[in-house]
């Protein structure tokens, strides 16, 4: 079973989509040029302090508002491993999986987790913090192909042998 | 087993007899709309990422420039560009400035019983006219456009039963920001809201627009309302043949249901930063703005700059006050100029614009600064919004909106 740890970074309940990636910084040219704001209407020191491999661990319905699909490309581009929360809203879901971007639904972990604590998540098992478990659910295997390829582009691309 | 309408309308796109909550299904879309906020990134995708790009039929495509109009920057004028270019390369409808991609789809082509995906959160409001329409990202956009296909996981309905009639002086927006109030933002997460009861009998299809349109802010996948004589008599002005016409069956399953009176909704006002933050309107009246908005998807149609005309007239915009007034589209422009609508508003110190998303998706007009206050008809009020991070946005009905803006601070129509 798929297993790793990360540092993690505690965000409240109904982070919207506005907070992930502002519109004004919609309009530059790459991800990459867009990362550096990223929750920046919240924490605009954020960004600069996510190190690759980090998690966010949120409340309930994490990704509500636009269906703008910058905002998981910003997460994962920040070096996010995955987001745990209470909920996610729909959209951001959908667009997450197609991007490649781990998103796990857990009830409990939010209420006792600490910033800068490290979790360990074993995929479609368990959340480990402190030695305290939380069970997850698993994924169907149609998404786990598509988690794996990366998105739902690259998942399409490796299936039908195209390399581009 | 019994069927919503919600689940009629995926089956009939699934092509099997029946379909119930939780199933996953390949449907056949119906049509699919693209606006600015993203149609780049999926024409980007296009040419990059796929081996045999094609469209499996661009007649089902509608592209629309309502974000960023006309453009502020040469970022934008270049990304307006490329959908601009790839519509006219593919013969994909395309609309500029023409007003915001809701309106238009709903002036333009929406039918009863269709499935449609667009590439914008409140794709939701199709559901005023009995279709089931859902907002997604720009590779299920993609995705859909290649293929003509997608996958959905049929979601539960909820039910809202709405019973009596509004007040005076009350509207749909203030009914569906209580429900939203009271449900919570996510208070429906991935469910269909269905609108039924004899109190959907008092309301237009422009009203049932307000309330399925804002139903993305409390997380459902769409709202819907049964196409019923109201709204067929819409399609008929307008040339249009319903696809399928639904109702739900007696024995369909509902997740939950809720009542709501409508003689006993009153004014209210989502306070900054959430659109649940619900509170009586006159709980915030008194606090100072800097700007105020009557337009966008949810309250820019001709209703909305009645109220607002009906109020200002007589009346003066507060010094210190910009009140931004923009028509949903040009069809409501026009209307409203016919009225001498327009004219109220700009002898009372208004600033009329052209038909766009504006300040309701803080980008290419009326930004506000620094610690500046809007109260806003438009869809949301997240942090920085309509602009600086330090900005609030209120959220309110036409009426109110504009008798803040004669007032100077928040205040209700009735308080004038």
């Amino acid at each position: 079973m798929e297993q790793f740890t990360g540092r993690v970074w505690v965000l409240g309940d109904d982070i919207d989509t506005d907070i992930i990636i502002p519109t004004e910084y919609l309009a530059l040219k790459t991800i990459e040029d867009m990362k550096q704001y990223g929750f920046s209407p919240l924490r605009p020191e954020l960004a600069g302090q996510i190190q690759p491999g980090d998690i966010i661990v949120a409340g309930k319905n994490f990704g509500c508002g636009s269906s703008r699909e910058q905002a998981p490309e910003v997460v994962k581009a920040l070096g996010i491993r995955c987001v745990i929360a209470k909920s996610f809203a729909r959209i951001f879901f959908r667009n997450s999986i197609n991007n490649g971007l781990l998103l796990i639904e857990q009830p409990d972990l939010h209420d006792h987790v600490k910033e800068g604590d490290t979790i360990t998540v074993t995929v479609n098992q368990d959340v480990d913090h402190n030695g305290e478990k939380y069970p997850i659910a698993s994924l169907p295997d149609n998404l786990v192909e598509i988690l794996n390829a990366g998105g739902l582009v690259k998942a399409m691309q490796k299936r039908n042998g195209i390399h581009k | 087993m019994g069927m919503t309408i919600a689940e009629k309308i995926i089956a009939l796109a699934a092509g099997v007899p029946e379909v119930k909550a939780g199933d996953i299904h390949t449907v056949n879309l119906d049509r699919m709309m693209s606006n600015d906020g993203t149609t780049h990134l999926t024409v980007d995708m296009y040419h990059n990422k796929l081996k045999h790009p094609h469209i499996a039929d661009p007649k089902k495509m509608v592209f629309i420039v309502d974000h960023n109009v006309p453009s502020d920057s040469p970022k934008t004028a270049a990304s307006q560009k490329k959908m601009r270019d790839f519509a006219r390369e593919h013969n994909i409808d395309f609309w500029e400035g023409k007003g915001v991609c809701h309106q238009i789809m709903m002036e333009n082509y929406v039918r009863p019983g269709e499935l449609i995906f667009g590439a914008d959160s409140h794709t939701c409001t199709y559901g005023a006219l009995g279709a089931f329409g859902t907002g997604v990202g720009c590779t299920d956009l993609l995705y859909g456009m290649v293929t003509g296909t997608s996958w959905v996981l049929v979601p539960e309905t909820v039910k809202f039963n709405l019973v009596g009639k509004l007040p005076e002086g009350v509207y749909p927006r203030d009914l569906m920001l209580t429900i939203i109030g009271e449900i919570g933002a996510n208070g429906v997460n991935y469910q269909v809201m269905e609108f039924t009861g004899e109190g959907t009998k008092t309301l237009s299809v422009n009203d049932r627009m307000v309330l399925c349109n804002l139903a993305v802010e409390a997380g459902a996948k769409t709202a819907i309302f049964q196409a019923d004589e109201i709204a067929l008599e819409y399609l008929r002005e307008r040339g249009r043949e319903p696809k399928a016409v639904f109702e739900s069956d007696p024995d369909a399953v509902y997740a939950r249901e809720y009542t709501f009176d409508l003689s006993k909704i009153q004014p209210v006002a989502a306070r900054p930063d959430f659109v649940d933050d619900v509170v009586p309107a006159k709980e915030v009246c008194g606090v100072r703005i800097d700007e105020a908005f009557l337009g966008s998807c949810n309250n820019g149609r001709i209703d909305d700059l009645r109220v607002g005309a009906k109020i200002l007239k007589g009346h003066k915009v507060s010094d210190h006050v910009r009140f931004l007034v923009v028509p949903a589209s040009q069809e409501v422009y026009l209307q409203a100029m016919k009225e001498g609508l327009i004219e109220i508003f700009m002898e009372s110190g208004a600033i009329v614009m052209n038909p766009n998303c504006s300040v309701c998706w803080g980008s290419c007009q009326g930004v506000i600064g620094e610690n500046e206050v809007l109260i806003s008809t438009g869809t949301r009020n997240f942090k920085g919004r309509a602009g600086h991070p330090s900005s609030k946005v209120y959220l309110g009905s036409s009426a109110t909106v504009t008798a803040s803006a004669i007032k100077g601070e928040i205040c209700t129509a009735d308080q004038l």
